[in-house]
Formats: structure tokens, sequence, C-alpha cells
């Protein structure tokens, strides 16, 4: 680039290809697929489906996911093989929203009462429903209960130095644990039927295609600045000691840093970037419950990013949307063949690409700039 | 009998030598902050120090005195309990017995171990341990006396100040031109010195050194020894190493160890010529 770019955006876009390409095909995304579904008429091949639409705006959730596993994993070096958990809590949040606002529309017609607690012959909302018919405390929800859980959980695990194998596992406890307690009737979350058959989100019908392009739009936006945030930190001097604490731990602690802070401060971050994903997933997608707790969905995740190329931010993204486009289509072309696919492209990563696809970008590149993208 | 003679003569020698001149009175305010008070002429006091694995004493009753700005080499057969009085000066080993005092103030063994980096003891592992994917700038950069809080360091800047600074420590460590170059790459030697120079970075007043030239080339022995001549006098060095010759090289004062004390003290000749030393240590090569 031999232009020097007046704005913020493009001074920190530089030194960044990839991420530039990300951003275009973002934006590509937010400007075709209002065209292409909304404005050419249905009988045109051009036409978008609202099952594309569908399926695009899942993609982005789950890429935003990737991206909040590859920060504490490949750049914190914390296998976290439970940020589904956090993906559902932030779905579940919004999930409460929606459900509030169906109001008297329900099956039973109760006005405060979802339909589930009217079936189970509750007489009055629980506690923690209250106020989640407010957006703005539904939203902060959204944010404030995976962040939370991944504070206490990160706080005990981090400064009982746990890490490895061990953390990996009990990651995947309390996922699996979580799941187990959404399961139950009198949790009070709809057990194994979770929430779903919402009406409207902020007054707008959920089931007209203009809303789900909306909340695609929001979806594309939320994953690119996320991007930005996490590539901002990662290059702050907070993601050097954090990719340094990965690289060699107790030489960071020597140093004189407080290991334990810099983990539970990247653990939570993510947790809280997966769990934004979880409330743009929800009302997309139309259902939440209790198997978006699976420990199984979890390790998918970290596949995603290993595909795509951890530590890279970018890598992740498409990892996440490639191996899920070809779930897409293994899943009605092949569904029997898919998780053999699955687990056979991890160990061919792991084994010949250890770098993912991003490494293989870089290779195919001269040295400096495909260093760069592997330091940073 | 004759070598019995001269050990209980150097023993003595080095009691009557280093007086220990030590009244271990606290000062006002954070003692931590405020570093070591090396005013009498001594920045490190090890008194009767006693560590036992169960049952086998690493250290026993070892008593050593490091001078202000001295160059101290410590050699000894293995389990002659070198790394293990490092790790007691460190913090990461806490002894039976004795006491640890770093300066006139600070007493090492009520201090945990990033309070006693920060008090001013940096250590050089054995094995060179540098962030190797990142640049030997930002591994300088890292190891900054500065501020460790998370949210300060996401919008942290470096000053002209501090860019100046660790572009003297590189070109004192011989990195100048190696800055931006990836840690990976760099030779063993050199990783070596960056990471003597992250240490620097941390301005310590006392420097422990683990065997800095094992598995060097004759001219990276030779850079090294250079190096740490080079840190002597503005700081207080503390040398382990078992190649004799650097020793030879570098060494002002030598201590030899064996079974967890004091064996002998003296100029690399004295505790040669030494018939006990001899006999325990250099006898076997």
């Amino acid at each position: 680039m031999g232009s020097n770019p007046p704005s913020l955006l493009g001074a920190w876009l530089r030194n960044d290809k990839s991420g530039g390409v990300l951003l275009a095909v973002l934006a590509a995304t937010c400007l075709l697929v209002p065209l292409l579904h909304l404005a050419v008429p249905e009988a045109s091949p051009l036409h978008m489906s609202s099952y594309a639409v569908t399926l695009i705006g899942k993609y982005l959730c789950y890429a935003l996911l990737a991206l909040a596993v590859d920060l504490v994993w490949g750049f914190c070096g914390i296998l976290s093989l439970g940020h589904a958990a956090f993906f559902a809590l932030g779905g579940y949040a919004m999930g409460m929203y929606l459900m509030r606002q169906i109001g008297s529309r329900g099956v039973y017609g109760d006005p405060i009462l979802p339909d589930f607690m009217v079936f189970l012959n509750w007489k009055q909302l629980p506690w923690f429903w209250h106020g989640m018919n407010m957006f703005w405390l539904a939203m902060l929800m959204v944010a404030l209960v995976p962040g939370l859980l991944a504070l206490v959980f990160g706080w005990l695990a981090f400064r009982s130095r746990v890490t490895g194998v061990y953390l990996s596992i009990i990651t995947q406890a309390m996922t699996y644990a979580l799941m187990l307690a959404f399961f139950r009737n009198d949790m009070g979350f709809g057990g194994n039927n979770g929430f779903t058959d919402f009406k409207d989100i902020l007054g707008f019908d959920l089931h007209k295609p203009v809303v789900h392009v909306v909340l695609l739009v929001i979806s594309a936006v939320a994953l690119g600045g996320s991007y930005l945030l996490c590539r901002w930190i990662v290059r702050s001097r907070t993601g050097r000691v954090v990719t340094a604490i990965r690289d060699a731990e107790s030489r960071v602690r020597f140093i004189g840093y407080r290991v334990e802070s810099y983990k539970l401060w990247v653990f939570v971050f993510s947790a809280v970037l997966a769990g934004i994903a979880g409330a743009l997933y929800v009302p997309q997608i139309g259902i939440i419950n209790p198997s978006e707790f699976q420990p199984l969905n979890s390790i998918e995740v970290v596949i995603w990013v290993a595909i795509g190329g951890r530590g890279t931010l970018y890598g992740a993204i498409a990892g996440a949307v490639l191996v899920n486009y070809a779930k897409t289509w293994f899943t009605t072309a092949l569904p029997s063949a898919w998780l053999y696919l699955l687990g056979a492209l991890f160990v061919v990563t792991t084994l010949l690409l250890p770098q993912g696809l991003a490494g293989l970008l870089a290779r195919r590149k001269p040295a400096a700039p495909a260093t760069g993208a592997s330091v940073t | 009998m004759n070598a019995r003679l001269s050990w209980q003569k150097l023993v003595g020698r080095s009691r009557s030598t280093s007086p220990p001149p030590r009244h271990g009175a606290l000062v006002s305010g954070d003692p931590v902050e405020a570093g070591p008070d090396a005013s009498h002429g001594y920045i490190l006091y090890l008194e009767d120090l006693t560590v036992s694995f169960d049952g086998f004493k690493a250290l026993n009753a070892l008593t050593l005195y490091v001078g202000t700005g001295e160059l101290l080499c410590i050699i000894g057969p293995n389990g002659a309990g070198k790394t293990t009085m490092m790790d007691v000066i460190t913090g990461k080993t806490r002894p039976d017995h004795g006491s640890a005092w770093f300066g006139q103030t600070l007493d090492l063994l009520a201090l945990t171990e990033p309070e006693i980096a920060q008090a001013g003891i940096g250590r050089k592992f054995q094995k060179p341990t540098v962030f190797e994917k990142h640049t030997a700038f930002e591994n300088l950069e890292l190891a900054l006396a500065g501020s460790r809080s998370v949210w300060r360091n996401l919008a942290a800047e470096l000053s002209g100040e501090q860019r100046d600074r660790i572009a003297a420590v590189l070109a004192q460590i011989g990195l100048a031109a190696q800055s931006a170059t990836p840690a990976r790459r760099l030779s063993h030697g050199q990783k070596q010195w960056l990471e003597i120079g992250m240490l620097l970075m941390q301005n310590p007043r006392l420097l422990l050194v683990d065997e800095p030239v094992a598995g060097m080339t004759p001219q990276e022995v030779e850079k090294t020894a250079e190096l740490l001549l080079s840190l002597a006098g503005e700081h207080s060095v503390v040398v382990v190493e078992h190649d004799m010759e650097f020793v030879r090289r570098i060494a002002r004062r030598v201590t030899v160890l064996h079974q967890g004390s004091v064996l002998a003290e003296g100029t690399m000749d004295e505790v040669q010529a030494n018939p006990k030393v001899v006999e325990v240590y250099l006898g076997e090569q």
C-alpha cells in the first residue's frame, strides 16, 4: 500500500492484509445478502433463499465463537473445551428476552409466564426472569453471565495453576455440568425443550425476511468489530505478554507479571465474545436448548480453529465458515460420513498443517509477511 | 594432615576477610521497592544455610558473602549444592536453617519469588528460555521494568527513553543487528545473551548466572566472558560454571562448594593449588 490512508482503520490495516480481506468480505456480505434476498425477485436464479440467509447468519455467529476460542487458545495457550457453554449462556439470556416478548401470544395465553412455566403449573415468574423483558437488561446479561462464570471458573483454575490437559478436562466438565443442569425442568429454563416459538425482537417480527437480514448484518458488524478489537489486543503489549505466557509461562512470571491476571482477563473477554455470538445466534436460528452445552460442540469449535489456523484470528474465522459449510453440505449429501470426515480433517491438520489453512497461505508467500502473520 | 591444615586455614581466612557487618535493621517504607542497602560493601549475606531433601543435605551450613560489584565464580562437582543455593537466594527453595540477606535490610527468606526479582536479583537459568516467537526487541520490552498491569499495558507505548534503554542493552549484549529477529532464529549463544539482556532490563543489583557458556562455540565463550566482565562493577555477578578455562578467564575470586558447604575460596590459582580441592573436584578431571 503506497498511499497513506488517512483513516484510523486504514492505518490499522496497513500491516494486516488478511484482516483487510476479511473486512472486505464482511462488507460484501452486508451488501449482497440484502440485495440478493430482498431486492432480487424470488423467481430469479440470483435470488437468495431465506434458508441461505439463516445459514450465513449462523456461520457468522460460529465465526465469532471461533474468534473467541482462538484468542484464548491460539494466543494464550489455554485450550478451552468449554466455550460452547459461554455461547449457550449468551443464547439463553437472549432467549429469555425473546420468551418474555411473546407475552399473551403463547399457546396458553399467559401475559407474564412463558408457556413451559404454565405447563409446569408454576404460578409466578422465578426471580431471575424478572426484568428480562427489558432489552437492555437482557443484553447486559448476555455479556455479564458468561463473563462472570468465566471470572469465577478462571480465578479458581488459574490461581491453582491448573494448566494444559487438566484445564481442558475441567472446562469439558463445566459445560457438561451446565448441560445436565439446563436439562432439568425445575431450573426454570424450559428443560430439554429450551426456548422456541419466538415472535419478535424490539417489536420487529422475527418472521419477516428484512428482520433476518438486519440480524445478519448486525452479526457481520459484530464479527468485524470483534476482529479489530482482538487484533488490537494481540498487538498491544498486553497481547505480547499473553503470547509470551503461551510460549514460556514460568519465564513471564519470573519477569514479574502476574500470569493469572493476564490469563483471567483474556479468558473473561473471550467468554463475553462467545456470549455475544450466542445471543446473535438464537434469534436467527429461532431455538435454544441444552444440547448447545454438549461437550462435543466445544470440541468442534477447537477443530474449526485448528483447521483454519490457530493464533491468526482470521484463520479461526475462515476455519469456522469453511468447516461449517462442509458440514452443511455433507450432512445433506452423506450424513453418516460427516463425523468421520471431521475427525480425519482434524488428524490431517494436526499432522500435516500445524498452522492450519492460514499457515498454508503464509507458506506460499515470501518469508517476511509470513512471519508477520504467525507472530502477531 | 597437611590438607586438613590448609583447609582450616582457608576457611578461617574466608571468615576473617569477609566480615558480615549487617544489622538487619528495616528501613521505613517498602523495603522491596527501595531495593537493597549495600552500603557496607556487601550485597549478599548467606549464613549457616541448611537445606535437606529427604535426609540428604543439599546445603550444609553454607556461609557465603558476595561483595558489591564483585564477580564471583562458584565451582564444585555435581551435587555440591550450587543450584540449591541459587534456589534459596531466589526464593524457590526455603532453607531449614540459616539466614539470607540481600544488602543490609532485605530478608530474602521473608520474600516471595516475584518480590525477590523485583528487589533486584535476576537469575539466568542454565537452559536459555527466551520468548521464541517474539523479536529480540520485544523480549527486552517485556522484561523492561515498568507497569505489569493488564489494562495499562493494553494502551502502553514505549517512551523515547525506554527505546533508548532497550537499544543500549541490545548493543551491550551484541544483538543490535538482531533487534527485529524472532528469538527462535537466534543461535544458542545469542539466546543466552538475550536472556542476560532481559535480566539487565530490570536493573538488577545482583545477577545469578547458571552455566552461561555450556554448549557455546569458543568465539561465543569469549564474547560471553567480555559481557560478564563488563557487567561487574555496576552489578554484582555470581557465575556458576563447570568450564574451568572460562572461570580462569573471568574470575577474580572463586568459591569451591562441596557437599553443601564452602570448601575453599581464593583466586583460581590458589584454589587449584589447594590439595583438598584437587582431591574432590579437579582430581576427577
